[in-house]
């Protein structure tokens, strides 16, 4: 055997409070695959290797060979391995390696995998996660957020967690869920946030936003790293008397309208904040569900602040001037109160 | 075609091809009364192919048809109501009216998974279906089809070449019917013979007479059996022909008239009835039985496919997620001890064992470096085989498998190959 087989590090023994979020991940994986056999993790490097970001160290040592799965790398084939599999009533979670790679096989998930429960009663319980996001200077192809290619995409679910504790029950609700759910983790917080995890068992509800600061003068939604750049950003602004609320949305698909709607008409005021890039990004949409209804609720313009409509560049410099920061939303929430 | 066959298989071989094509005669009939919504694809000329694969089949084994596999679906006993509900796009079809053609599925009963119009996604799909049947235990064999033109697709490699790594008890069945909609097989892949691709993944395969239905079959059943045994992916290729366009719009005035005319002489049906007519298996009177026998099933089946209503339009915005338990109950079907894949009986040491290595002639045994696991050492090759590269460079050293492939070549061998230019 070798030195850990999970049940020390990473297992519901552990006390895991508090966390970092990678460590969140895996333990959402070891306890979901410790309580059901269907779960079986498969992806490129994640058995021997305990997979590129160390989320599935151990997994192999516990839970054996058909359990998790080192493949080739063949994205396509991955995705849609794990697509037959769910068929037969397993529960895969596909590691993407860096979730860019995704790419490779969005033929297979929002042609195959996503439509099959609509067409021909066929659901797949899966899950693809993987590590997303800038500002950890990855360049153009390791740095990806594309969420919203899959958020346009009816028959997913997509979750973009901020905090450990949410990845955590976020991940095995996913893995419970009876649809495909794409579940993105920032790497830039997989080991900068801590926060608490529980040991034991739970889930969060999927498709459930939640307020992460209560304030009157305007909503600010946000999601992932730029949840904490909001929560930042809203810092700066209470010095200044103006109170934000900050609202982390969670999932995107679906998306938590009623959160949303109840936040913003009450402040009357929104801004998003996304480190997705600007045009088609879910401020666009939440702009569109805002005007329809919440049109007369609302004393100034929808505003966002959202990467540039760029590739993701790889200088520091260049990056760093691509990327929302606590600046630039501090900048636009105060021209958004002066309304 | 060898006698080989009991007689109940040799005449259900006919049944379901004489199924197969009147289902399609008869959508084509449907088709000119406007009473197909979409598209209609024809398997003319190909129903041995799916009745002689499918049929190799067990009850409890997958299959994913394509486009032309009807005849596969009946086989698996999908109802001809069924099919004619879909190209109909009827409330009472298997999808509802949410999809047509043979885009259906089930997964609960007769295990079918439904395709999409993209070629070559089936192919990891069946094989992570076969890749969940091992390991629940089920002992089950996976099968699908793929064009010549689909065997074109990266997802195609990807996903034989995952199922071949996996030994996925798996077997693909590649249709060559020599078109992909109006481009011949030759501008499509640069070889003799698809079955060739099988190579590339280091799995067996076998070329099979696709108008021969015993052949086809038995080649099946003989694949079927050899990945159920464990032996891995198994490629088919059949051979022959599209007798029609792409779909009924398409005349196909592209296909040169002799090509045609050759495999029009070259029927399925037509050859099975005189081989089955030749064994005494089938006269003029078990003919017409089986005749009458589909004319009354297809007369019912047509008339409660047209007496089934088009969908509320509502029901479009239907459907679109599961529910939870109370519309899938999501059970794996264990047919093996769980206790094999849990811990502490699954835990393994997280290593990689690589097999051969350190074991190869001359290899320097354990110490050798890993590229080098079955090429001897420099100093143990012969002057021969250093000789080619030693052409005024400096002499290039051999270091992998791969290169020394490449130098050892006997001046014999270079001469012929030039010879043959």
């Amino acid at each position: 055997m070798a030195k850990t087989n999970g049940a020390g590090t990473n297992g519901a023994a552990a006390s895991g409070t508090p966390g970092t979020f990678l460590e969140a991940i895996k333990q959402a994986m070891f306890e979901e695959m410790e309580r059901d056999p269907a779960v079986v993790l498969i992806g490129e490097d994640v058995g021997v290797y305990g997979g590129a970001f160390k989320t599935s160290e151990g997994l192999l040592e516990r839970f054996g060979w058909e359990r998790v799965i080192d493949t080739p790398i063949s994205e396509s084939a991955i995705i849609g391995a794990a697509c037959g599999m769910s068929y037969l009533g397993l529960r895969p979670i596909v590691e993407m390696q860096f979730i860019d790679f995704i790419v490779c096989a969005f033929n297979q998930i929002t042609n195959f995998v996503a439509k099959g429960h609509y067409l021909w009663n066929a659901p797949a319980p899966m899950v693809v996660r993987g590590p997303s996001g800038g500002g950890v200077h990855g360049g153009p192809f390791h740095s990806a957020n594309p969420e919203m290619y899959f958020v346009h995409t009816p028959g997913l679910k997509v979750i973009y967690p901020s905090t450990p504790y949410d990845a955590k029950g976020l991940l095995k609700a996913a893995v419970r869920d009876n649809n495909p759910v794409l579940f993105f983790e920032h790497k830039f917080l997989y080991r900068r946030i801590k926060g608490e995890v529980p040991a034991g068992d739970y889930t969060l509800p999927i498709g459930k936003a939640v307020v992460r600061r209560e304030g009157k003068h305007l909503t600010i939604l946000s999601y992932a790293a730029m949840l904490h750049t909001s929560l930042e950003a809203a810092e700066a602004l209470a010095k200044e008397g103006i109170e934000a609320e900050v609202i982390d949305l969670r999932t995107l698909l679906p998306l938590d309208e009623e959160t949303i709607l109840n936040s913003v008409k009450k402040t009357n005021k929104c801004l998003v904040v996304h480190e997705d890039t600007k045009t088609g990004g879910i401020a666009g949409e939440i702009a569109a569900i805002l005007c329809e209804k919440a049109f007369g609720d609302l004393d100034g313009p929808l505003m966002r602040v959202t990467s540039l409509d760029t590739p993701v560049p790889y200088a520091p410099t260049l990056e760093e001037y691509f990327l929302p920061n606590a600046k630039k939303v501090f900048s636009a929430a105060k021209e958004l109160a002066r309304y | 075609m060898k006698k080989e066959l009991t007689r109940e298989q040799y005449l259900d071989l006919y049944y379901y091809m004489r199924l197969n094509r009147a289902v399609e005669d008869m959508m084509v009939k449907l088709f000119r009364q406007n009473k197909i919504v979409g598209g209609l694809y024809s398997s003319l000329g190909q129903e041995a192919i799916s009745v002689g694969t499918a049929y190799a089949l067990e009850k409890k084994d997958w299959l994913a048809p394509m486009i032309r596999n009807i005849g596969a679906l009946l086989v698996k006993g999908v109802r001809p109501r069924d099919v004619f509900m879909q190209h109909m796009a009827k409330y009472d079809s298997p999808t509802k009216g949410k999809d047509g053609t043979s885009h259906f599925g089930d997964l609960d009963n007769l295990h079918i998974v439904s395709p999409i119009s993209m070629l070559g996604d089936l192919i990891p799909v069946m094989t992570g279906v076969a890749m969940a049947g091992r390991y629940l235990g089920q002992k089950i064999v996976a099968m699908t089809w793929i064009g010549d033109g689909g065997s074109s697709t990266g997802v195609f490699h990807e996903g034989l070449n995952f199922a071949a790594v996996q030994k996925a008890p798996f077997v693909l069945i590649l249709e060559n019917n020599l078109w992909a909609y109006s481009t011949p097989v030759r501008k499509q892949v640069p070889l003799e013979n698809l079955a060739d691709r099988a190579k590339a993944y280091g799995i067996d395969s076998y070329i099979v007479d696709g108008n021969d239905v015993v052949a086809v079959f038995s080649t099946a059943k003989e694949a079927v059996e050899r990945a159920r045994a464990g032996e891995g992916p198994i490629l088919i290729e059949a051979k022959s022909f599209r007798r029609m366009g792409h779909a009924q719009h398409d005349p196909a005035e592209y296909v040169p008239k002799e090509m045609r005319a050759y495999w029009e002489a070259r029927d399925p049906i037509a050859l099975y009835e005189k081989f089955l007519t030749g064994e005494k298996l089938l006269d003029a009177k078990g003919r017409k039985e089986i005749e009458e026998r589909i004319n009354t099933l297809l007369a019912e089946e047509r008339d409660f496919a047209e007496n089934s209503p088009m969908p509320p339009p509502e029901f479009a915005e239907t459907g679109v997620y599961c529910t939870g338990d109370d519309c899938h109950k999501i059970r794996a079907k264990w047919e093996r001890p769980i206790a094999e894949v849990t811990p502490p009986r699954s835990s393994v040491e997280a290593v990689w064992t690589v097999p051969g290595f350190g074991s190869g002639k001359g290899s320097g045994g354990a110490h050798a470096p890993i590229h080098f696991g079955d090429t001897p050492p420099a100093e143990e090759r012969s002057a021969s085989e250093r000789k080619p590269a030693n052409t005024g460079k400096p002499a290039m050293k051999v270091t992998t498998k791969t290169a020394s492939k490449k130098t050892v070549k006997t001046p014999a061998a270079s001469a012929s190959r030039k010879a043959r230019r």
